[in-house]
């Protein structure tokens, strides 16, 4: 039996405009929660669709366990998804949506009642779609992504709109459903929650994968930066040509002196300061996240 | 399929869709039937473009449906904005993507919409025949029409035939707002594009030149209601309607199934 969940294989979809996914390439284990992130117009939401059935690659191929995505109907009634925010019928109560999505999948009818109450909508499952908050309609869109009790779940920013006691929820429920066998593959653009629950990571930028793998992977490809704060901001740059003299990478953001180095030279660094007559306000090592080896990778602050 | 048809049958039962459709429908029922009763007599006519409709006719084994024959086109024009809009607002609302993730066979989610869109055509169809003979019967004595034909066997026959045809014509106006709502993915552009050319476009060119009625797609369909008409006999309105709409579902169809379902 196979092992991996979603195997990629140089996936492409080419419009007039280019390429919105090029030769895409990555697999993500059984059982794993994957972080698929990219700047916007990556081509995060178009992978994702040609995963789902909804678009026709220009070129290449996928597997979702096991089977091509060229024959959706083989595998769907096993996939739960959440694609671009949650779509649903405005006059109809939140329970009633999914009562249609459960008759139309074949799932039982009974499974919406309990799923209204996993995701905390009990009480508001049957006033209608459209009296919704924002995270109410999110959290119903994931109740409807786990209709099928699913072996993969693709969510498309499940946390948009979500209060940060909703967003811990979510995390909690994805890290749930994977203990219990689900993979989860997941886009979101806080990064800093994805790197918390994620295993592997999907990082895409400009329709090109340029990393996928395990997240521990990619973390130690990174080295621990060093911030620095000037009480004077012109001392930035003196900072700068000390980092530099003594072989440090370093740039300047947000008036913060960010430069590569293992903590054990922040002590040095500082001496270096004080006999230069730079008053330092902040020297903070950091191991490095997720958010700031997205940026080194894709060069998007954005 | 069956779970299509079940799926799409939630949605259409709900009471603002279901009793608003049929309050529009069982509005120009009444509004035609009273006419054409009560107007029996009046020199500008009680009938559709202005044609009066005497004692004569209405006096006949079929006279209990005129009216209702009379209003299929009409009843057409509301199953065409209802197909239109629930075909249209699965884009609108972004809820296709859900659908096809839950079905994916695209053919078969659009073959169950169909099919539980004719299911409500015909309860629509159904009701309204009931409520304008019932009309009619109410307004006969008034209007002096005599009635001891209607319900005999010949009379049933008329019934049952007025109602086929008219059910044949309301889902082929359904089939139409269908066609065009997954063509312009846009509930108001597929209404209103559909009900400015049957109401309004097809009438003006037809005024100027009369002879362009006999090919026109909704006069087509009104003269299958009507079991045909002075201007186009029924054979050839069925064998035309029955051509567009067979031309605008294989598009529409092919359409549906290969193109990306991007928003």
């Amino acid at each position: 039996m196979s092992t991996i969940a979603i195997s990629v294989k140089d996936l492409s979809k080419k419009y007039d405009s280019g390429f919105a996914v090029s030769h895409a390439n990555f697999e993500v284990p059984i059982g794993t929660i994957c972080g698929f992130v990219g700047p916007n117009g990556a081509g995060k939401t178009t992978t994702i669709r040609m995963l789902l059935g909804l678009i026709s690659p220009t070129g290449g191929t996928a597997q979702i366990l096991g089977q091509s995505i060229n024959h959706p109907e083989k595998y769907l009634s096993q996939v739960g998804a959440m694609i671009e925010g949650p779509a649903f019928y405005p006059a109809l109560s939140g329970a009633e949506n999914l009562k249609v999505l459960a008759t139309l999948g074949g799932f039982p009818i009974e499974r919406v009642e309990e799923l209204i109450r996993i995701v905390g909508l009990e009480g508001r499952g049957h006033s209608k779609y459209k009296t919704y908050s924002l995270g109410m309609k999110q959290r119903l869109g994931i109740a409807a992504a786990l209709l099928p009790n699913p072996k993969i779940l693709i969510l498309d920013e499940p946390t948009n709109g979500l209060d940060p006691e909703g967003i811990q929820e979510v995390r909690d429920l994805l890290k749930k459903l994977a203990s219990q066998g689900t993979t989860v593959f997941v886009s979101s653009h806080l990064l800093s929650e994805l790197e918390i629950i994620s295993e592997y990571i999907v990082i895409l930028r400009k329709g090109e994968v340029v990393f996928a793998g395990p997240l521990q992977e990619l973390m130690q490809t990174q080295q621990p930066i060093i911030l620095v704060k000037t009480e004077n901001a012109s001392d930035l740059q003196k900072i700068i040509e000390i980092a530099e003299r003594d072989g440090h990478k370093a740039t300047i953001r947000s008036e913060v002196a960010h430069i590569e180095g293992l903590a054990e030279w922040a002590g040095v660094l500082n001496k270096k300061a004080f006999d230069a007559g730079i008053v330092l306000t902040q020297l903070a090592p950091q191991l490095p996240n997720l958010e700031e080896t997205f940026f080194e990778m894709t060069g998007d602050r954005s | 399929m069956m779970r299509v048809i079940r799926a799409e049958w939630r949605k259409l039962r709900r009471p603002t869709l279901f009793l608003g459709t049929l309050g529009a429908a069982l509005f120009f029922t009444g509004l035609t039937n009273t006419f054409l009763y009560l107007m029996i007599d009046s020199e500008g006519g009680n009938s559709d473009r202005g044609r009066e409709v005497g004692r004569e006719v209405l006096n006949l084994a079929g006279g209990s449906v005129y009216g209702f024959s009379s209003v299929g086109g009409l009843l057409g024009v509301i199953a065409l904005c209802v197909f239109a809009a629930q075909t249209a607002q699965e884009y609108t609302y972004g809820t296709l993507r859900n659908l096809l993730v839950r079905q994916p066979g695209r053919l078969r989610i659009l073959a169950g919409k169909l099919i539980a869109m004719k299911l409500f055509a015909l309860v629509l169809v159904l009701i309204s025949a009931a409520v304008s003979v019932g009309i009619s019967v109410a307004l006969s004595g008034r209007a002096k029409v005599e009635t001891d034909l209607w319900f005999t066997a010949s009379g049933f026959h008329a019934i049952g035939q007025t109602l086929l045809n008219v059910t044949i014509s309301v889902i082929y106006f359904g089939i139409v707002g269908m066609v065009l709502g997954l063509l312009l993915r846009s509930p108001i552009s597929a209404i209103s594009i559909g009900v400015l050319w049957l109401l309004i476009i097809e009438n003006l060119i037809g005024a100027v030149k009369p002879v362009t009625l006999d090919w026109m797609p909704g006069n087509q369909l009104s003269t299958i209601a009507q079991g045909g008409s002075p201007d186009v006999s029924y054979s050839h309105a069925l064998i035309l309607g029955t051509l567009y709409v067979f031309v605008g579902s294989i598009v529409a169809a092919t359409l549906f199934s290969r193109r990306d379902v991007a928003n």
